[in-house]
C-alpha cells in the first residue's frame, strides 16, 4: 500500500494583508516515491501552497489557515517551523537565499550541527554528499562565487543532507542553461527514487520536466483545477499551462485518428512509437496479433 | 551590401576581461543586421551578458572593436549609444526604481530631453502596448513579476532605440506571459525593430529567430540558422543546450529513413508529413 505523507482537506489560506483568499478548498493527498509536477500561471498559488508543506505558512507568514493538515505527522498551525527542517527540504529557485556560509562545507555542515549530531557522523556524512552530488571539488570554495548550476547542486546537497521525507523545489531551474536544468531535475528525480521522498517540484519549464513527474498538479486562481498522470493532466490543460511540442504533436496525431501511446514523455519514446506504428515488422506484429485473436 | 543586410552592430575581435581579471570575451567577430531577429545562446557564464553589455557601451572591450551604427563605442557615450540599443536586463527590479509606474518609463525619456508632452504621449503608448496602462499611477513593486518585466520593455520601447536587446525575456516566466511576451516580439519585429534576445529557451528560438549565435566560454561556437545550429549535435552539446524536441523525435524516424530531413521545428510541418506517412502505411496493409 502507497504511504502517504501529506494530507490537506478543505484547506485555505488568506494572508494577513489580504482581503481576499489565495488559496481556497485545497484536497491534495502526496505520497512516497511521487514526483509532482505543480503547474499554473504565476500568482495561482503555487508557492503559498508549497509554504504550507514546509511550515513557513503560518509560522513565518502568519494569516488565516483552515482545514485539515498533516504533513507527515505534523501540523504546521501546532509546530514550529524548526521541527519542520528535519522532515521538509525546500530549495529556492535563487539559490543564493538559502546560502550563508563561506565555504560548501560549512554549508553542508549548518542544519546537522543545529540537529546536535555528533562531528564525526557530520564528517561522514559531508564526505557522503560532496561524492553523491559530485561536488567535492568544491569543498573549500565559497558558495557565492560558484556558477548558478553548481549553487543549485549545494542548495540541494544541504537540504538532502537532512534525509527529509519531503523534497519541495519551488522553479530551482529557473536560471539554468537547458543541460544543466535537465541534469538537475534528472538528479532530482534519481534522488527521490533512491531515498523514497514525496518530492513536489513547481516548474514552468515542462519540455524539462515533464518526463520526470509521476503526476502533474495544476492550479489556478487558488484552486486545484487538475490533477492526475502527465501527459493526459497537461492535454486537459494545455488552454493554461501550454503543452512542450512533443505534447502538441501528439495531440495533433490524435486528432488525426493516429493515436501514439507514449508512457515515458521524452520524444525518442514518441519516436519509437511512431517508428513501430510505420514499420512493416509492426504493422505485421499488429496484423498477428489480430489473427491470433480472430482465432 | 544591399540595405537590409546593413549592419547595425559590428563585432570585431572583442576581448574583454572584468576587473577580476576573469576572461569573459575572448575574441568574438559577429554582427547584428538591421532588422533581423537574432539569438545569443550557451551555458551559464559563456559571456552573453557580458557581450551585450558592450552594445550600448556599458562595457568597452579590453582589446577589439564594437561599432554601433558606425560609431565606435569606445569613443561614444553610453548616453548616445542608449539611444540606439536599449536593454531590457533579466532581473528587471535591477532597473526599476521610479515612484509610479508612469514615472518609471518616462525616466529615461526626461533624460533624454524630450519635451513633456512628447513624454506623455510616448509614455501612454508604450504602457498601452504592453497593457500597463491601468497601472499608471501605482508603484512598479505592486506589479507581478510578468508585469514588472512588461514595464522594463516598455521603458525602453518609449524611447524608442532601433536596436532592442532583451535578455532571457522567458526565464521564470510562465505560459501566458511566454505567450505575451512572444506577441510583444512579433509586434516589435512589425514596427522594424532590430532584436537581440539572450536566451536559453531552445522551443522559443525555433518560433521566432532568423538566426542563432552560441557563445562557450568566451568565444561564438556556431552561428546560422535555427534548423541548421539546432541539428548540429556537437554544437548542442558544447553550448549546453538541448535539441528541440521535435528535432529529436525527426531524428529518430530519419535514422530509420522514415522522413527524408530531420530539421523540423514546427509541429505543422512534422504533424503533416507523420499522418501522410501513417495514412499510407494504413493504406498499405488494407490492399495487402
Amino acid at each position: 500500500m502507497r504511504e502517504r505523507l501529506v494530507y490537506l482537506r478543505d484547506v485555505s489560506y488568506r494572508y494577513p494583508d489580504s482581503k481576499t483568499q489565495t488559496l481556497q478548498n485545497i484536497n491534495f493527498d502526496g505520497y512516497r516515491d511521487e514526483i509532482v509536477l505543480l503547474i499554473g500561471p504565476s500568482g495561482c498559488g503555487k508557492s503559498t501552497l508549497a509554504r504550507i508543506f514546509n511550515g513557513l505558512i503560518p509560522n513565518f507568514y502568519g494569516g488565516q489557515l483552515q482545514g485539515e493538515i498533516d504533513i507527515a505527522g505534523y501540523d504546521p498551525r501546532k509546530t514550529p517551523t524548526a521541527k519542520f527542517a528535519k522532515t521538509v527540504g525546500f530549495v529556492f529557485q535563487n539559490p543564493e537565499n538559502q546560502l550563508f556560509f563561506n565555504t560548501v562545507e560549512r554549508e553542508l555542515a549548518f542544519g546537522l550541527e543545529n540537529l546536535g549530531v555528533p562531528p564525526a557522523e557530520i564528517r561522514k556524512k559531508i564526505d557522503e554528499a560532496l561524492r553523491e552530488y559530485g561536488i567535492e571539488e568544491l569543498r573549500q570554495r565559497s558558495p557565492f562565487e560558484l556558477s548558478s548550476g553548481q549553487q543549485q547542486k549545494v542548495a540541494l546537497a544541504s537540504v538532502m543532507i537532512m534525509q527529509p521525507q519531503i523534497l519541495i523545489l519551488d522553479e530551482p531551474t529557473a536560471n539554468l542553461d537547458p543541460l544543466s536544468a535537465l541534469k538537475m531535475i534528472g538528479l532530482i528525480a534519481k534522488k527521490t527514487r533512491e531515498h523514497r521522498m514525496l518530492t513536489i517540484l513547481i516548474e514552468h519549464r515542462l519540455e524539462i520536466a515533464l518526463q520526470f513527474a509521476t503526476r502533474v498538479v495544476v492550479m489556478n486562481e487558488g484552486q486545484i483545477i487538475a490533477d492526475g498522470p502527465p501527459l493526459e493532466t497537461v492535454l486537459k490543460t494545455d488552454y493554461i499551462v501550454g503543452a512542450p511540442p512533443m505534447v502538441q504533436l501528439s495531440k495533433k496525431l490524435q486528432s488525426s485518428g493516429f493515436p501514439v501511446n507514449i508512457d515515458k514523455l521524452v520524444p525518442e519514446a514518441m519516436a519509437l512509437e511512431i517508428i513501430r506504428k510505420l514499420s512493416k515488422g509492426g504493422l505485421d506484429e499488429r496484423k498477428r496479433r489480430e489473427d491470433n485473436r480472430d482465432r | 551590401m544591399s540595405e537590409s543586410e546593413e549592419k547595425i552592430i559590428e563585432i570585431d575581435n572583442v576581448y574583454y576581461e572584468y576587473p577580476e581579471g576573469i576572461q569573459a570575451l575572448r575574441g568574438v567577430t559577429n554582427y547584428v543586421l538591421r532588422g533581423e531577429i537574432v539569438a545569443i545562446m550557451g551555458e551559464n557564464g559563456a559571456g552573453k551578458t557580458t557581450l551585450i553589455k558592450h552594445f550600448n557601451g556599458l562595457l568597452k572591450p579590453t582589446r577589439g572593436r564594437i561599432k554601433v551604427k558606425d560609431k565606435d563605442t569606445r569613443k561614444t557615450s553610453v548616453a548616445e549609444l542608449s539611444r540606439i540599443v536599449g536593454i531590457v536586463f533579466q532581473n528587471p527590479d535591477h532597473q526599476l526604481f521610479a515612484e509610479t509606474v508612469f514615472d518609471e518609463v518616462a525616466f529615461p525619456l526626461r533624460n533624454f530631453g524630450f519635451p513633456e508632452d512628447v513624454i506623455e504621449n510616448r509614455v501612454k503608448w508604450a504602457l498601452n502596448i504592453l497593457e500597463l496602462y491601468q497601472y499608471c499611477d501605482k508603484s512598479p513593486f505592486m506589479l507581478s513579476v510578468g508585469e514588472r518585466k512588461r514595464l522594463a520593455i516598455a521603458s525602453v520601447l518609449a524611447y524608442d532605440p532601433e536596436v532592442i536587446v532583451l535578455d532571457e525575456p522567458t526565464a521564470g516566466q510562465d505560459y501566458l506571459q511566454k505567450e505575451k511576451i512572444s506577441e510583444i516580439i512579433k509586434l516589435l519585429k512589425l514596427m522594424g525593430k532590430t532584436i537581440v534576445l539572450v536566451t536559453h529557451d531552445v522551443e522559443f528560438v525555433t518560433m521566432y529567430v532568423q538566426r542563432i549565435i552560441v557563445m562557450s566560454q568566451g568565444k561564438i561556437i556556431a552561428e546560422g540558422p535555427p534548423h541548421r545550429v539546432l541539428t548540429d549535435y556537437n554544437v548542442i552539446r558544447r553550448g549546453n543546450l538541448l535539441p528541440p524536441q521535435l528535432v529529436r523525435i525527426s531524428r529518430a524516424l530519419y535514422g530509420k529513413s522514415l522522413l527524408d530531413r530531420y530539421d523540423y521545428l514546427s509541429v505543422e510541418d512534422l504533424s503533416r508529413e507523420i499522418i501522410s506517412k501513417m495514412r499510407e502505411a494504413n493504406g498499405g496493409t488494407s490492399s495487402i
